[in-house]
């Protein structure tokens, strides 16, 4: 039975690192004053750019880097329609989504001729951490990880510190809740908004390369599977911050790895893998009543 | 020697000329102050200054050089700070964060605890005193304008615009305003004052600068001109300063609110038991500074806000928990203090914003019946002098006062027997404000029951017949207008009872 | 009327530049764009089949972007238009197998069928919006997979037909919409889609609840003001949009498939976004864009068959016209370097 326990809760701790990931990179942007509904298409992104290079080079980190690279640059597409085109940032959001869909898909057919999964690839393996390693229960569960849980764990920390302990920090607040009185003390609202969404897609890709090299060393059509959109919502119930975007996630993926062992019992898969996406549901109509999002999100900001 | 000198400056916005090759030299050490109506091109020109917005032509000089002030960082640091009449602090953050934003003390992290430091001997230095780790969001309005003078004096400000900064004060907080820009002028620094009111420049500035449809009329010494003078190169005519107003005529109780009590958005208390009876045939004014709990009333007494406790009645009938659409058809009408955000539908041609609220009494059929929505609105657009080029224009096209018409067309159009008038001439020109002060006088004639709700004290004074003052949401006093004073109001607004 | 001359030309100049960048997209990959291009155009107007395909492709995409447009006309986004054709599907795929009635009841009940379970697949969202403020966006996407994993579920396990696929029995006769074009896929459904094209724009542009919806997307707050009911609007703006898309489901299974297929839709309630964008949220935008994305489904489909390019071309493209269409800056700006 406590087997049973530590593999789930090790499962919930590596399943939530994309999640994590990319609800950190959405509070970013968010918290700078632009939705990120493409998170989605980040994640993707990241997977296949991860998968791709990694086929052709054999370094997993190679693939590390062209997942933050090609999450970066799909996100540019959607900070430079949202931000420097003023479009409409949901109408980007679900367009970068769908592109991100149409180019993995295609160029997987393109490099390996199939449209339902690619070649496997050579994988980041797993660590082991030297002291915790021995530690009775909180060995299994914190050691053993991909290494890319290891950096998200990190990444938390770090994005706490920027946002609420800098004054890059204090100026992507500024931006998020009022952007005219940054721009008249003189910090560069649109500069700062680029910085963010760009972060953002990076880290969402970060967690796509995750999903691609980390578990089963293999690219799958539209892999992500609505994680960024889970990830949105687990932004919003971590009330923008990363530590709760890191609790809330940790919630999503303890329901998700339950799903996984309970698809053993006899229960139609459908139901059960249904349950993460009710949860959400429920989520957002418990959570938001609380949550306050920045005040000038979703409008662009215009000078004059 | 001159601190500031704008000479031939232009600005245009599409086809409107917002500055029209205006030249203004300021002195070192004054306090000079720029009058002009609303949009004369006041907040324009000093806009410019400092940088937020770039001229089409023309040029500046600061302490009699030519500079370039491309963006308010070069504005900074050539020693002009602003503080606008829409403070420009982020709620969220505290006060020390405000004022060191984008100038923080070097370091990778942020020091707040030097930033606290530097805010406390600043403000002891020039005796404006805040709490540096409050947030922004639970400062009051006096104490918001502090924070906003600070952050220019904490960027080493030699010339300070205050754009309009007495709009939301009381008239002893005004007083303590006057004493802080006298403090400032003595320790050398240089003050622009923006107002469109005539007495306040007059009491504080050395001259005053009158600016007119983006056009610069003259500058004249404070000492040798007087409010008559100033008001007409504002306008260019002579302009009728005092309505004259019929004796009033009470009669039966309309609106009757017991012990009213309600939330603000931000779930506090806003309305702590109000009553008060307003009678037809007479207007009762609401005056307060805003933020008092006026807003709440209106929006409790108009169905567009839950009521936490209390009865209001209209006509003997309980209307607490009515919706806006049934208290129309009882005979309310409302005209919003806010009409882009909740008057008009800017996106809808002035014929639809004309049947908002009524569409369903337009109908043929399960249609709308166009030709008579279309009728509808010709009248209402003659009736009102509305000027627009048709009924099917856009409406946020139309100018402010126009817009305000069309809403007080459609309200007054309802035949309604009872009005709720929330700062009903904000932003509008003197002829429009003319024009609805005496559409509101008529109404009260003819046997309407006007509540006014206006944190202008001229337009209380001038137009009601009692006047109840709000504070911290509840109501202070009630008094007759011709018992009132501004003195009175004053200390009353402030809260000091008597 | 310069207005409507002026988003027909610029959406012109969108899907030009998408097509553009998309043939770059293919000769980067070492494949040739024209012979792809050229499959494209033969495979939608090539000849009275390709055509016939083009018209049953966009079929199911009006459905879809009108169901887009209506929910953005009241500020809405409803992305679940996927979930919501297909419970539609199966409403009017069970109706037309367990019900027996004659053809001119039949084929209404089912129509009806599918527009109550995509009317209420969208409701759900709607109230949980104006009741709780849960984003309408995450919630839709969300409905999508729960709709799409129990319609899974209910073909797999109750309603499967005997055999290896994941479907149910055919529909009855009388169920079925009749073909305009015998031994093609079009059906009845495009006149279906043509009637309520022009039923959204009456009741949109020409009613007082359409002028409500309206309200309520342009200004809520002075909506409320005016006396509307800003929540109840929502939900029925929902709801009316989730039936909308119910039927680009009906129209499938009644239609084209007379069955339902686990999977039949390849993301049609997601193309319907690109529609309604597109279009401008206009009916009559809506038709005109679901041609186009007709055209290139169609089309992709042949070029899949032909070439070597993959369908999923048609994806990126759609996704450049939707990011090129939402821009207007864009060209505005593109316009001033020029000078």
């Amino acid at each position: 039975m406590i087997e049973w326990i530590i593999t789930l809760l090790a499962s919930t701790l590596r399943l939530s690192t994309p999640l994590t990931l990319a609800a950190i990179g959405g509070t970013f942007s968010e918290r700078s004053g632009v939705i990120n509904i493409g998170l989605e298409g980040m994640i993707l992104m990241g997977a296949f750019a991860a998968a791709a290079v990694t086929y052709y080079t054999g370094n997993p980190w190679t693939g590390v880097v062209a997942a933050l690279l090609f999450g970066g640059l799909l996100a540019s597409v959607h900070a430079l329609l949202s931000i420097t085109f003023k479009a409409n940032q949901v109408v980007s959001g679900v367009a970068v989504n769908i592109l991100a869909l149409g180019l993995t898909t295609l160029m997987m057919q393109i490099i390996w001729g199939n449209r339902g999964a690619s070649e496997g690839v050579e994988g980041l393996g797993t660590w082991s951490v030297p002291v915790i390693n021995d530690i009775p229960v909180l060995g299994p569960i914190l050691s053993n990880h991909c290494p890319v849980v290891y950096m998200m764990l990190v990444i938390v920390v770090l994005a706490h510190i920027l946002l609420f302990k800098t004054s890059l920090g204090l100026h992507i607040r500024a931006c998020g809740e009022h952007p005219e009185a940054a721009d008249t003390v003189g910090i560069n609202v649109c500069r700062i908004r680029y910085f963010c969404v760009i972060l953002s897609g990076m880290l969402a890709g970060l967690g796509g390369s995750f999903l691609s090299l980390g578990q089963l060393n293999v690219f799958s059509q539209n892999m992500s599977a609505g994680r960024g959109f889970i990830a949105l919502a687990a932004m919003i119930f971590g009330k923008w911050k990363p530590f709760g975007a890191f609790g809330a996630s940790l919630m999503f993926a303890f329901t998700d790895a339950l799903q996984m062992k309970l698809q053993g019992f006899g229960i139609p898969f459908q139901f059960v893998a249904m349950i993460p996406y009710v949860l959400t549901i429920l989520v957002l109509a418990g959570a938001v009543r609380r949550a306050v999002a920045p005040a000038a999100i979703g409008k662009p900001y215009v000078k004059e | 020697m001159n601190a500031v000198v704008l000479r031939n400056i232009t600005k245009r916005f599409g086809d409107t000329v917002a500055n029209d090759c205006i030249s203004i030299a300021i002195g070192k050490g004054e306090v000079h102050g720029l009058l002009g109506e609303n949009g004369a091109g006041k907040t324009t020109l000093m806009n410019i200054l400092y940088g937020l917005y770039s001229a089409d032509s023309g040029s500046i000089f600061i302490n009699e050089e030519e500079t370039q002030i491309r963006n308010p960082k070069e504005a900074i640091l050539c020693g002009i700070g602003m503080i606008h009449q829409h403070f420009m602090l982020v709620p969220v953050l505290t006060i020390a964060e405000n004022i060191v934003l984008g100038v923080e003390p070097p370091g990778i992290l942020f020091d707040r605890k030097k930033a606290c430091t530097q805010v406390e001997e600043l403000s002891r230095r020039y005796g404006l005193s805040v709490d540096p780790s409050c947030t922004v969001a639970n400062a009051s309005v006096g104490i918001e304008q502090r924070v906003e003078i600070l952050k220019a004096l904490y960027r080493k400000a030699d010339i300070l615009i205050l754009d309009e900064p007495t709009a939301v004060l009381v008239p002893q907080e005004v007083e303590e305003l006057f004493k802080v820009i006298r403090a400032l002028k003595q320790s050398g620094k240089t003050i622009i004052f923006i107002s469109h009111k005539l007495r306040e420049p007059m009491a504080i500035c050395d001259r005053i600068s009158v600016l007119r449809k983006g056009r610069f009329v003259g500058t004249v010494v404070t000492e040798k001109t007087d409010t008559h003078e100033l008001a007409r190169m504002m306008v260019g005519r002579e302009v009728e300063l005092n309505l004259k107003k019929s004796p009033m005529r009470r009669r039966a109780p309309v609106l009757i609110a017991e012990s009213v009590s309600a939330l603000n958005d931000r779930l506090l208390p806003a309305l702590k038991e109000v009553s008060f009876t307003l009678h037809s045939g007479e207007i009762l004014g609401i005056a307060g500074v805003e933020g008092n709990g006026q807003s709440e009333l209106v929006d409790v007494i108009t169905g567009l806000r839950k009521v936490a406790g209390g009865k209001i009645l209209f006509n003997s009938e309980d209307i607490t928990h009515s919706d806006p659409k049934t208290l129309h058809t009882k005979g309310l009408c409302h005209i919003p203090e806010d009409r882009y955000k909740r008057g008009i539908i800017g996106d809808f041609t002035v014929a639809e914003n004309l049947i908002l609220g009524q569409e369903d009494a337009f109908r043929k059929g399960i249609f709308l019946d166009e030709g008579r929505i279309v009728a509808h609105a010709q009248g209402l657009i003659d009736a009102f002098n509305i000027i627009t080029p048709s009924p099917k224009t856009i409406c946020k096209t139309l100018s402010g006062g126009n817009l305000q018409k069309v809403v007080v067309a459609r309200e007054f159009s309802r035949n309604p027997r009872l009005f709720i008038a929330a700062q009903p001439t904000r932003g509008l020109d003197v002829g429009a404000i003319e024009y609805i002060h005496g559409k509101l006088l008529e109404e009260r004639d003819a046997g309407g029951a006007i509540l006014l709700v206006s944190a202008d004290l001229d337009e209380i004074m001038a137009l009601s017949d009692r006047i109840a003052i709000m504070y911290e949401g509840a109501i202070v006093a009630e008094l007759e207008a011709q018992n009132a004073t501004e003195e009175t109001l004053g200390l009353l607004m402030a809260g000091v009872v008597k | 009327m310069r207005k409507i001359v002026s988003d027909l030309l610029y959406s012109f100049f969108a899907i030009l530049l998408a097509l553009l960048l998309g043939a770059l997209l293919i000769e980067a990959t070492g494949y040739s764009s024209l012979s792809a291009y050229a499959a494209l155009f033969r495979g939608a107007f090539g000849d009275s089949y390709a055509i016939a395909q083009t018209l049953a492709k966009a079929s199911p995409l009006i459905f879809t972007g009108l169901c887009v447009a209506f929910a953005f006309r009241c500020g809405l986004f409803n992305i679940g238009g996927e979930g919501q054709l297909v419970v539609g599907g199966l409403a009017a795929a069970l109706t037309g197998i367990y019900i027996s009635a004659p053809i001119f009841i039949h084929i209404p009940l089912a129509i009806l069928a599918g527009m109550a379970a995509g009317g209420m697949w969208a409701l759900i969202p709607g109230w949980l919006k104006a009741r709780f403020g849960a984003h309408e966006v995450i919630t839709t996407i969300m409905m999508n997979y729960v709709g799409i994993l129990l319609c899974s579920y209910l073909v797999n396990y109750p309603f499967k037909a005997p055999g290896w696929v994941a479907q149910t029995v055919f529909i009855k006769e009388s169920a079925t919409l009749p073909k305009l074009i015998p031994k093609t896929q079009l059906s009845a459904a495009l006149l279906l889609a043509l009637l309520f094209s022009f039923l959204t724009y009456l009741f949109l542009w020409k009613t007082s609840w359409g002028y409500k919806i309206r309200a309520v997307g342009l200004n809520p707050t002075s909506a409320e003001y005016g006396g509307i009911n800003p929540a109840r609007v929502m939900i029925l703006s929902m709801a009316i949009s989730g039936m909308l898309a119910g039927l680009g489901g009906v129209g499938e299974v009644l239609g084209v498939h007379k069955r339902f297929i686990d999977g039949f839709s390849p993301g049609y309630g997601f193309d319907g976004i690109a529609v309604a964008v597109l279009g401008r949220n206009h009916p009559a935008g809506a038709i005109l864009g679901a041609l186009l994305f007709g055209a290139l489904r169609a089309g992709g489909m042949a070029m899949d068959r032909v070439t070597d390019v993959p369908a999923d071309l048609v994806f990126v493209i759609q996704a450049l016209v939707i990011l090129f269409v939402s821009a207007p800056e864009m060209f505005r700006i593109i316009g001033r370097l020029k000078k």
